[in-house]
């Protein structure tokens, strides 16, 4: 089926997301949506999906003007998603997530739930996917549950299929095997909406690209443009892929961490037997598939886990079993990978928001007042510094952007005196702008002798900042390697594999 | 590159699995400890020495079972020793990282009764009657099961629903005039299957499409159904109460055969069709939450309502269906108090029973087989001072009466463990 | 194990409903207001707590006085609906409708009229002083009203849903009724200071039990205050009907004795009116809440914990003991208005109804008042004056007082949807920019008929 977006406009309010977007995906054919977080990719794709209404412009499929008036629409319609946020109910099986919405009964109102395994075993087999029908969604690896969602927008007929950032969650190789099926729809005859902003995934698959910037259409690219053309064009001017470092100058201070276990609620243990250094002057990256124990690891460096062993010294003192309060007043700055939920409150002002973790003593409290003309000089101050972009210091932290939300979060643990500095994925969701600072402000505290922790799900990232990086996987240690490894043994030491047999499978 | 050759490459990752251990929490054991002390403490401290007579029968019975007179304090310590035995067991079980059984709890509970009931009956000329003690609770326990599995639907959809007060007790309200009026149980039932179903409405309106808080929307109906119904009852009601709240009421109806099974016969099958009608709902629940389709759209719409609207399922529609739904089931028991109970309305008649059954929802872990006897429990608790005064029971009645509420204490503070509620519940739904 | 992934909403970086990078270049303050509430953690009640009374708060003064209005037109309509007059005139409707009208005006205007004579201001009065009693009347009902609507709104700041008012308050009475009854021979401002002391500790542990058993254990606040209501209401009523602890000696009424005049806070205004210096306790609690929710460290730790309890952690707060110590505060406040009830209220002796539906009150005080200080203040006293006018209105025009219950509790219903109200004003939107409005009603209307 032959898709065609034409005009389509969409406002939130003085906000243009989408501003007259022209698109026409053919049958057979993968066409790629390329465009930096936030350029209204996603905006255009749940117009197309009938989540929103455009003020403007028409949806064709097969020159016929479609009105979608909601998802049910559009899947009848021929239009499937397999979403970035995948939409399965986690404590739903396999099969009645692939069920919901369309399910077939027997005799009073019962569910047909052997018509719904067959549909999926069906699938599966004609893919190759291996699903089990009755496994609970919240059981399996995120790698299966998004061939759920695949299953569950083919077990609906689509013929128009949009994938809205499918390999944020991926291994590289998982990612391979994702453009393995996507060809082999696409050879089936499906039209494939690919939407990324990874350059190295669209001159892979793509047959056509379109970028989009600042929710209007740019320019189309040839596969064969290079990144640099493609980055350019996403971005609006020249970007620097790198960051610029010297050489580290270590110091004898530092963070040892010793046979780490960190158990998580259920039981399960996430983080299995980790060991590591870090000496002052040195960044690790700790690189990996988001949920291989990373989280946790930060966490339990700055005491929010609750069941830990094994050792973790700052400069000789010991860290476990401490409260995070006295982490803290350790010297420890930590950058949450959460912001929203972790690293802010929302409600709470700039001003507020950056004596967060101070609020228990002076400078900010003196005998159980807080200082109010003190706290207001230190945030127009670090403001300033930062380059927070904001009314004023009094506009809660909630209205702002997620870099400049950001910024807040990194001020705030930058402005203590650090001993440790451990930031959980510093960029994410973050403009170009302010992650080019934020950075250079990681450059720079290692520079000034402190030990750094980044944990990053984005290869690009940890190579870039690391002295050296730390690959995880189930919670294990896969191997601690210098930056300038190759990014093919980086990703298979991502799947698990050992760095010695990664390298020995690359080169072969 | 094919895909079948990726997949047999990638599979062996995915299927590895991760290293769990099972965590426990020494919350149920030291729940057990700290009863099984107070326990003993009243044994030591208050002795109660003399017989107690367990009486087993009714005198309607077709099989008559003689009553059965055992020692009080023998049998009060050695259900001492039980309780400490399973306090053991589980703390040990603890140690040695493994979960405390469900049905060591119910054997711990089972004892502890048994001891309570010896102790309290100690020396009693009169019978201690094992079916008033049963079959009351059975009734006592109506208003609290029909809430809660008001509530439990209401929950699995993503809808708080604290207002089970509110809707039994409009629906004790409606059932009554409609009873009185009609001559006829039957309307007044279907009345306050209406009236839970408005009051479901209400909530529906502020907490589904105003987005209100679902907990301060169940509080404030709470009182404003107060209001609204005592207002109405002394302007309304009471000049005219014999048109209008004088009600027909359900009578017990023995179900032949079964009725005449010893114990449980009159226990559960000599009962008003109110009763019966409970026994069919709970099952019924069960089935139309886990097994129909529309059992599947309710609860994918409490777990996770935006993937339900993905799938084109209409949040909004289904959990104001599941909210009327709610609001009527509760509503059938909220005309027990004027359909069975009694045969008039009175002010705030339901006295936090709506609070209760609230209870009961968590304590049953949002199952509705679960909350349904986590409800027949309390309306367990709520009967047994009752049947204690008969026998003169030692314990001033209003620390029988505080029996439901501290269970509950105990229950949300240790016993019920580790509980997920519907991950969605308490969310209002913000499309887009 | 479950994934991160693949629950509602965890995305950290990206706001659900809008493109942020978008929002950047464009007018993103103004965007990221116009979100709204959205919910992130499903887990997170004190979230969502703190996000629904945002929305409270922040509803201007048109939806509030729109509100009450709305509230007040449902109290007439039910007031005329069964006022007899008005049902004698209108069995013969068709032949005098006139008929039907005046007496609906006489019902509900002499209703009103009785209210507000009742509660600000009776012109009827031969002086000055007797004219002005009402005020004082309401601002006596208020007193318990702003103490206890304080401890609501202060474990609301906190993240926490304080139902537990009515246990609070009979402890905090039953303490202080009992220092002032029980002890003996210690002169007046000591054995008044003594008996609110107690009182207030009451409270204050009754509720902290609560916050200690939230903390402890993760049970939810909201189903232990409300049990702790049920067993405070059945010890107290143990008590009242056991001699030697709270029951008058003598006597087999489940009653205690008068409070002696050396415990009772002494009139405010003179003997002639029934104000006390309770109220002005109140207003210092007003000042007090509202400087430690604003200028203190431990306030500052409170609203963390109760907007964002996963960043108070974080940022090294100890949530454990923000819980703990809030519900202290929040119980000691409602302490306060049970000690002011039988110090100064009823000192006549009192019984298990001592707390006269104020703990529930003081959560639609609360609500109405927005949880903060001032507004409380000012809430306790509009539901103080419906309290004074209520009694007034049952005695002189025979409507009864539970019509109060109803409008009050149609005022924070309405209060809450700021969006019902103006579309029954057809007040305008102030988030216009919510364009997409219109055409999601369309879109609504569109899948009720498929």
């Amino acid at each position: 089926m032959r898709l065609e977006l034409r005009g389509i406009t969409k406002r939130f309010g003085a906000l243009v997301a989408n501003d007259h977007i022209d698109l026409v995906v053919e049958p057979g054919e993968i066409h790629c949506l390329l465009g930096e977080n936030g350029a209204g990719k996603s905006t255009l794709m749940n117009v197309l999906y009938g989540l929103y209404e455009a003020e403007e412009g028409d949806i064709l499929l097969d020159d016929e003007v479609q009105r979608f008036a909601g998802p049910g629409d559009a899947m009848a319609a021929g239009i499937g998603m397999v979403h970035q946020h995948f939409m399965l109910v986690p404590v739903f099986t396999v099969a009645e997530n692939v069920m919901l919405g369309h399910e077939q009964t027997r005799g009073g109102g019962r569910l047909d739930l052997d018509a719904a395994r067959a549909q999926v075993r069906e699938i599966s087999a004609r893919f190759g996917f291996h699903v089990d029908p009755d496994a609970v969604v919240e059981d399996l690896p995120v790698g299966v549950q998004q061939r759920v969602e695949i299953i569950k927008a083919l077990s609906r007929n689509a013929d128009v299929l949009v994938f809205d950032e499918p390999t944020a969650v991926l291994t590289p190789q998982e990612t391979d095997e994702l453009m393995a099926i996507m060809r082999q729809l696409r050879d089936e005859g499906a039209a494939i909406v690919f939407i990324t902003h990874k350059l190295r995934e669209v001159r892979e698959v793509a047959d056509r690209i379109t970028v989009i910037r600042h929710g209007k259409v740019v320019g189309e690219a040839s596969p064969t443009a290079s990144d640099a053309e493609l980055a350019s064009l996403m971005v609006g001017r020249a970007v620097e892929l790198t960051v610029h470092k010297d050489a580290p100058t270590l110091r004898d201070n530092g963070l040892r961490v010793t046979d780490l276990v960190v158990t998580d609620e259920a039981g399960t243990v996430v983080v299995d037997g980790v060991s590591f250094e870090v000496s002052g002057g040195e960044v690790l990256a700790v690189a990996g598939v988001q949920g291989n124990g990373q989280t946790e690891l930060t966490e339990a460096l700055i005491g929010l886990e609750g069941d830990v062993t094994g050792s973790i010294t700052l400069d000789g003192k010991e860290l476990v079993g401490r409260s995070v309060r006295r982490i803290l007043d350790e010297g420890v700055g930590f950058v949450p990978e959460d912001r929203t939920h972790d690293g802010l409150v929302g409600e709470f002002t700039i001003a507020e928001n950056l004596m967060l973790d101070r609020s228990d003593g002076p400078p900010f409290v003196r005998r159980g007042a807080l200082q109010l003309a003190f706290r207001d000089r230190f945030a127009r101050e670090k403001i300033a510094e930062f380059d927070v972009r904001a009314q004023g210091i009094a506009t809660p932290v909630g209205r702002l952007s997620g870099g400049n939300q950001q910024k807040v979060v990194v001020a705030r643990e930058m402005s203590r005196d650090l001993r440790l500095f451990v930031a959980a994925q510093p960029t994410r969701g973050v403009d170009v702008g302010s992650i080019e600072f934020i950075h250079k402000r990681i450059i720079a505290t290692r520079d000034a002798g402190v030990p750094v922790v980044v944990v990053s799900t984005e290869l690009d990232e940890a190579v870039a900042l690391a002295d050296r990086i730390m690959v995880m996987y189930r919670g294990k240690v896969v191997g601690i390697v210098p930056a300038d490894t190759p990014r093919d043994v980086l990703g298979l030491m991502m799947a698990g594999i050992s760095p010695e047999d990664a390298k020995g499978e690359v080169t072969a | 590159m094919s895909a079948d050759h990726k997949t047999t490459q990638l599979d062996a990752p995915l299927s590895e699995t991760t290293r769990t251990v099972t965590l426990v929490s020494w919350k149920t054991a030291g729940v057990l400890a700290t009863v099984t002390l107070l326990y003993a403490l009243l044994l030591v401290a208050v002795p109660h020495s003399g017989d107690t007579r367990f009486l087993l029968s009714q005198r309607s019975d077709f099989f008559q079972i003689p009553v059965v007179v055992l020692p009080s304090a023998p049998l009060a310590w050695v259900c001492a020793v039980v309780l400490l035995a399973v306090t053991a067991v589980a703390a040990v079980l603890t140690a040695r990282r493994r979960r405390t059984p469900t049905w060591l709890v119910v054997v711990y509970s089972a004892a502890a009764l048994t001891g309570f009931l010896a102790w309290a009956g100690a020396g009693s000329p009169r019978d201690l009657s094992i079916v008033g003690l049963l079959g009351g609770a059975v009734l006592w326990s109506v208003p609290f099961v029909y809430g809660a599995l008001g509530g439990v639907i209401g929950e699995r959809a993503g809808v708080v629903n604290i207002a089970i007060e509110a809707q039994l007790l409009g629906a004790a309200f409606t059932a009554a005039v409609v009873s009185s009026i009609t001559d006829s149980a039957v309307a007044g039932l279907a009345a306050a299957l209406l009236a839970g179903a408005l009051v479901s409405l209400v909530l529906g309106l502020f907490a589904i499409t105003y987005h209100v808080n679902q907990v301060i929307v169940g509080v404030v109906l709470n009182v404003l159904v107060v209001g609204l119904t005592s207002f109405l009852y002394s302007q309304v009601l009471v000049p005219s109460a014999e048109t209008l709240n004088s009600t027909t009421r359900f009578t017990a109806v023995p179900i032949p055969v079964l009725s005449d099974i010893p114990v449980l016969g009159p226990v559960l099958f000599r009962q008003p069709l109110l009763i019966y009608l409970m026994f069919l709902a709970v099952p019924a629940v069960w089935f139309a939450l886990n097994r129909t389709r529309w059992g599947l759209r309710l609860r994918a719409v409490g777990e996770h309502p935006k993937a339900a609207d993905t799938v084109g399922i209409d949040v909004v529609r289904t959990r104001y269906n599941a909210v009327l739904v709610a609001g009527a089931v509760a509503g059938l028991g909220g005309a027990f108090y004027t359909t069975v109970q009694l045969s008039q309305f009175g002010e705030n008649m339901t006295g936090g029973a709506g609070y209760i059954a609230l209870a009961a929802v968590i304590f049953g872990k949002w199952d509705p087989v679960r909350a349904a006897f986590a409800g027949l429990l309390f309306g367990f608790a709520s009967n047994l001072q009752n049947v204690l005064s008969v026998v003169g029971s030692p314990v001033p009645s209003q620390f029988m009466l505080m029996v439901p509420y501290v269970v509950t204490l105990l229950a949300v503070a240790g016993l019920v463990g580790r509980s997920r509620p519907p991950a969605a519940s308490g969310e209002p739904y913000v499309k887009g | 194990m479950s994934t991160p992934e693949s629950s509602p909403g965890t995305d950290p970086g990206q706001e659900p409903e809008l493109d942020p990078g978008t929002a950047e270049e464009l007018e993103q303050e103004r965007a990221r207001a116009a979100t709204g509430p959205v919910g992130d953690d499903a887990a997170d009640t004190q979230t969502r707590l703190a996000k629904a009374l945002q929305q409270t708060m922040t509803s201007p003064w048109t939806v509030s006085v729109g509100a009450v209005l709305l509230a007040i037109v449902a109290g007439s309509i039910m007031i005329a609906f069964t006022d007899e007059e008005v049902k004698a005139a209108s069995t013969y409707f068709f032949a005098r409708p006139g008929d039907t009208f005046v007496a609906l005006g006489q019902a509900v205007g002499g209703a009103y009229a009785a209210l507000f004579r009742g509660s600000v201001v009776n012109l009827q009065a031969p002086d000055v002083a007797t004219a002005l009693r009402p005020l004082t009347e309401t601002l006596s009902y208020a007193t318990p009203l702003i103490a206890a609507g304080l401890g609501v709104a202060l474990a609301f700041r906190a993240g926490l849903f304080n139902i537990g008012g009515q246990g609070q308050m009979l402890v905090a009475a039953a303490a202080a009724g009992w220092v002032g009854f029980g002890v003996s021979g210690v002169p007046f401002p000591l054995h008044l200071v003594l008996a609110l002391v107690a009182g207030i500790a009451a409270g204050a542990l009754w509720a902290g039990l609560a916050g200690l058993l939230k903390a402890r254990t993760g049970a939810h606040e909201v189903i232990v205050t409300i049990m702790l209501n049920y067993v405070a209401f059945y010890l107290i009523s143990y008590f009242l009907a056991t001699p030697g602890l709270l029951q008058a000696p003598g006597s087999s009424n489940p009653k205690t004795p008068p409070t002696p005049p050396s415990a009772q806070l002494p009139p405010l205004l003179g003997e002639r009116f029934n104000l006390t210096w309770g109220f002005i306790l109140a207003l210092l609690a007003v000042v007090g809440v509202w400087w430690l929710l604003n200028r203190s460290a431990a306030g500052f730790a409170f609203r963390a914990v109760g907007e964002n309890p996963r960043a108070a952690r974080v940022a090294g707060i100890d949530t454990g003991r923000a819980t703990v110590s809030s519900m202290l505060v929040a119980g000691g406040l409602v302490g306060l208005a049970g000690a002011s009830q039988v110090l100064g209220g009823v000192t006549t002796g009192f019984s298990s109804d001592i707390d006269a539906g104020i703990g529930f009150d003081a959560i639609t005080v609360a609500l109405l008042g927005g949880s903060s200080p001032w507004g409380v203040l000012a809430a306790g006293i509009l539901f103080g004056a419906f309290k004074a006018g209520g009694s007034t209105m049952q005695a002189a025009e025979g409507v009864p007082s539970d019509i109060v219950l109803v409008v009050q509790s149609l005022i924070v219903l309405f209060i809450a949807a700021p969006p019902l109200v103006r579309a029954i004003f057809r007040l305008p939107d102030p988030a216009r920019r919510r364009a997409p409005k219109k055409a999601r009603a369309a879109r609504n209307r569109k899948e009720a008929a498929a």
